[in-house]
């Protein structure tokens, strides 16, 4: 497990780097904002993307995709953060495909992952219920019918809930609501008669929704995985999301680091260039020790997914954890040493800091995963 | 491969064969051997292994073989630590010598210095100490006002240094003198070696807060030091020291204090107990879990670092490593006597306030952390 990208995961680093500074970037969000785009997403970055394999990029191979590693593709998640790329690859090609990979039937996977890989099917996780991430909360009921299952309750904050194809959502078929027991994972077409999908905006420009389900029926085939074992699907597949989450907002964090770096170097004030501060240099130096050193934890929590190591839960919580942190330093640092015009509008550095809170937030933030960090080494 | 993998089968061989029993216990920091003139060994193996070690010159193995050392590439000196770990052989020799000066000569040393010098260091005949350090030039060492005045073939040296460790059981000191007054405080300066028995050396051992230390203040009064003795040319010491400091950051910022300690979270644990399976102290617990993601982060980033080196042949990271893992240290040492309560703060020998005190001095020693973020500033940010 070395701690330096091979020759292949370079190649994609560069490539998805080059492609991304071409056709992503803060000008693109803010014109999406700025037209009230309905998806929140470009079409045609998506289809870009799509052609060039990343909506299938963890799939394996035999069902279409790229069979990329996880560490290859956090590069692209990296870059993702760094160019502020909307798109649904989160929701989809890697939260998405992962549950259908490792829950779906033979049957399921042969119908859903080569559409997925192609483009043809948008996906969306739906299991918070309240505003603070906690995948044990799950109070959203699915009792048998005659032919299936009928499910009751809301969903809350569903990233891409309303552009999905399908949504996969967690509920309960026994238990209580903060039991890991119990869970069981739906697919659900977005279309089923009793549900409402109302889409939210959301303060970094893109979007969740609310799913409200009543008497919502589906039959026994939308079942994914085992019944009343979704937690251990659910779990996984939260362990790969937060590790891609991670790399995102070291994505967020180089990017804010690198600006202010710049703009440290060409603003002037008492006759001098602002760089040859001190006070201002520490910071940075400070800064920047602090993003290589969520390089490391990254990379390693992206190998230890790779190499299904018993201890990538640890690592990857620890890295959502030190990514978190940092991106909410980098992005404040950047607003306060960019001075006044880092909090204007016009200018891209509060774009960084929106989605750094909303990254952070996502499938849990630096408090929830210290918790679980404690939780996993026994204390 | 085929010649690595005989390699390998080889030492392993020679190490089972070599290595006493004894010398493949944890070591403490006493049962380290330092070698010199005044070391008194702890037992026979100690004295056996060192002898056995230096003989084939792996006590600095990747020195060449004509001084003394064990030309190994540097896969086959990986291969020796990992070969020596799987035993638990402990390092037959701790020498500031091999680590700093040792590595100065190699690089800039004439072929009569090295001849003299380095042979005895793999032997661990000679202890050396560091003479950088004075009363008024710590952080702005470049200053440094120690004066060797040019009396043809040999300089005589005034000044006085400070912090120098072991200084009292050294042998030999590598120390900075200002050459030439006229000039740049950086170009003025040289790296001279001499024998600490020489006339005029005295050495006045100094009390930390934490109690006695290794460090002493060494008064310096027409100290008699022959030109050959000059590392790399007169008055070009300063490119000499900095490559030296290089080496030593990367000593500290690898805490070896902190990798072989039992992780904080046993600590906490054991000190404060569990309820329902969480640490009985939430504020505590939280801390504890950050300082280790902290640390976990730190360790990756120095094993991603070797990784870089082995791949890229490149790192310009020690300064980073010595910022990270010496601020590190000190945190833990807050919370480890945070954990302990009162008890941590009784004065005694084996308290563990004498290490919690002492931690404070890690970023400062070797450049302090404020320097660190100076070098890293200004070299790798570009920053005027």
């Amino acid at each position: 497990m070395h701690l330096v990208l091979n020759e292949d995961e370079q190649m994609v680093r560069t490539s998805c780097a080059d492609f991304l500074a071409e056709q992503a970037g803060p000008d693109l969000l803010r014109q999406l904002r700025d037209s009230d785009d309905p998806t929140g997403y470009s079409g045609e970055l998506w289809d870009n993307m799509i052609e060039l394999g990343w909506a299938g990029v963890l799939i394996d191979e035999s069902f279409g995709g790229l069979g990329f590693s996880h560490a290859g593709m956090g590069q692209i998640s990296e870059y993702a953060g760094s160019t502020l790329a909307s798109s649904p690859l989160f929701s989809t090609a890697i939260v998405g495909a992962s549950v259908v990979a490792l829950a779906g039937s033979k049957n399921h996977k042969e119908s859903l992952l080569p559409a997925i890989a192609s483009g043809e099917m948008r996906l969306a996780l739906a299991i918070d219920e309240s505003s603070r991430h906690d995948p044990h909360r799950v109070a959203m009921t699915a009792t048998p019918s005659e032919s299936g299952y009928t499910l009751n309750g809301q969903k809350t904050f569903v990233v891409d809930g309303h552009v999905a194809d399908r949504l996969i959502v967690a509920a309960r078929t026994s238990g209580q609501s903060g039991e890991s027991q119990g869970i069981t994972l739906f697919l659900v077409p977005y279309d089923a008669e009793g549900i409402e999908i109302t889409r939210s905006i959301m303060v970094d420009s893109r979007n969740a929704a609310e799913i409200v389900c009543s008497d919502v029926h589906v039959d026994q085939a939308a079942i994914l995985g085992s019944m009343d074992e979704g937690m251990t699907i659910l779990a996984a597949v939260l362990d790969i999301g937060n590790a891609h989450l991670s790399s995102e907002l070291l994505g967020i964090a180089v990017a804010c680091f690198d600006r202010t770096l710049a703009y440290l170097k060409e603003r002037t004030q008492f006759g001098v260039k602002i760089a040859s501060f001190q006070a201002l240099q520490h910071r940075a130096a400070t800064l920047w020790i602090e993003i290589e050193l969520c390089k490391s934890i990254v990379l390693k929590a992206l190998r230890a997914l790779d190499a299904s190591s018993p201890d990538a839960p640890l690592l990857v919580s620890m890295a959502k954890v030190k990514t978190c942190k940092i991106a909410e330093l980098a992005t404040n640092e950047a607003v306060q040493m960019h001075g006044g015009i880092g909090m204007t509008d016009e200018y891209d550095i509060g774009f960084f800091m929106k989605r750094a809170r909303v990254v952070q937030a996502l499938l849990g933030d630096q408090r929830y995963h210290l918790n679980r960090c404690a939780q996993l080494s026994g204390y | 491969m085929q010649d690595l993998h005989h390699f390998r089968d080889k030492t392993r061989e020679w190490l089972e064969e070599n290595c006493p029993q004894s010398m493949r216990k944890p070591m403490l920091e006493k049962d380290k051997c330092w070698g010199g003139r005044n070391f008194v060994f702890q037992s026979d193996d100690q004295a056996l292994w060192l002898e056995r070690m230096s003989a084939v010159g792996w006590t600095a193995p990747a020195w060449p073989k004509s001084y003394g050392g064990g030309g190994l590439n540097p896969d086959q000196v990986k291969i020796l630590r990992e070969e020596m770990m799987a035993i638990k052989a402990r390092a037959p020799l701790s020498s500031m010598g091999i680590g700093m000066i040792g590595p100065a000569l190699l690089k800039f040393g004439s072929e009569t210095l090295k001849q003299q010098h380095l042979r005895p260091m793999v032997r661990g005949e000679i202890r050396w100490c560091q003479g950088y350090s004075e009363p008024n030039f710590g952080s702005d060492l470049a200053g440094l006002q120690t004066k060797a005045d040019d009396y043809g073939d040999y300089f005589l040296v005034n000044g006085q240094k400070v912090w120098t460790s072991y200084a009292d059981e050294a042998d030999w000191m590598f120390a900075l003198v200002r050459t030439d007054t006229e000039v740049g405080k950086h170009s003025g300066i040289s790296l001279v070696l001499f024998d600490m028995t020489s006339p005029g050396v005295e050495v006045r051992p100094i009390k930390l807060i934490s109690g006695t230390s290794q460090f002493s203040e060494t008064f310096l009064d027409d100290v008699r030091v022959a030109k050959d003795q000059v590392v790399g040319d007169i008055n070009n010491g300063w490119i000499v020291a900095k490559y030296l400091l290089t080496h030593e950051r990367e000593s500290i910022g690898g805490i070896g204090g902190v990798t072989g300690q039992r992780s904080l979270g046993a600590e906490a644990i054991e000190a404060v107990g569990l309820k329902a399976g969480r640490l009985d102290d939430e504020v505590l617990r939280s801390e504890i879990a950050a300082w280790e993601v902290d640390f976990r982060c730190h360790q990756l980033t120095t094993e991603r670092v070797k990784d870089e080196i082995a791949s890229f042949g490149v790192g310009n990271t020690s300064a980073m490593l010595k910022y990270s893992g010496t601020e590190l240290n000190k945190r833990r040492h807050e919370l480890s006597i945070a954990l302990q309560g009162m008890a941590a703060l009784e004065w005694n020998e084996a308290s563990p306030s004498r290490t919690w005190l002492r931690s404070k001095g890690n970023s400062i020693e070797g450049g302090t952390s404020e320097v660190q973020l100076n070098i890293i500033a200004k070299r790798i940010l570009g920053m005027g």
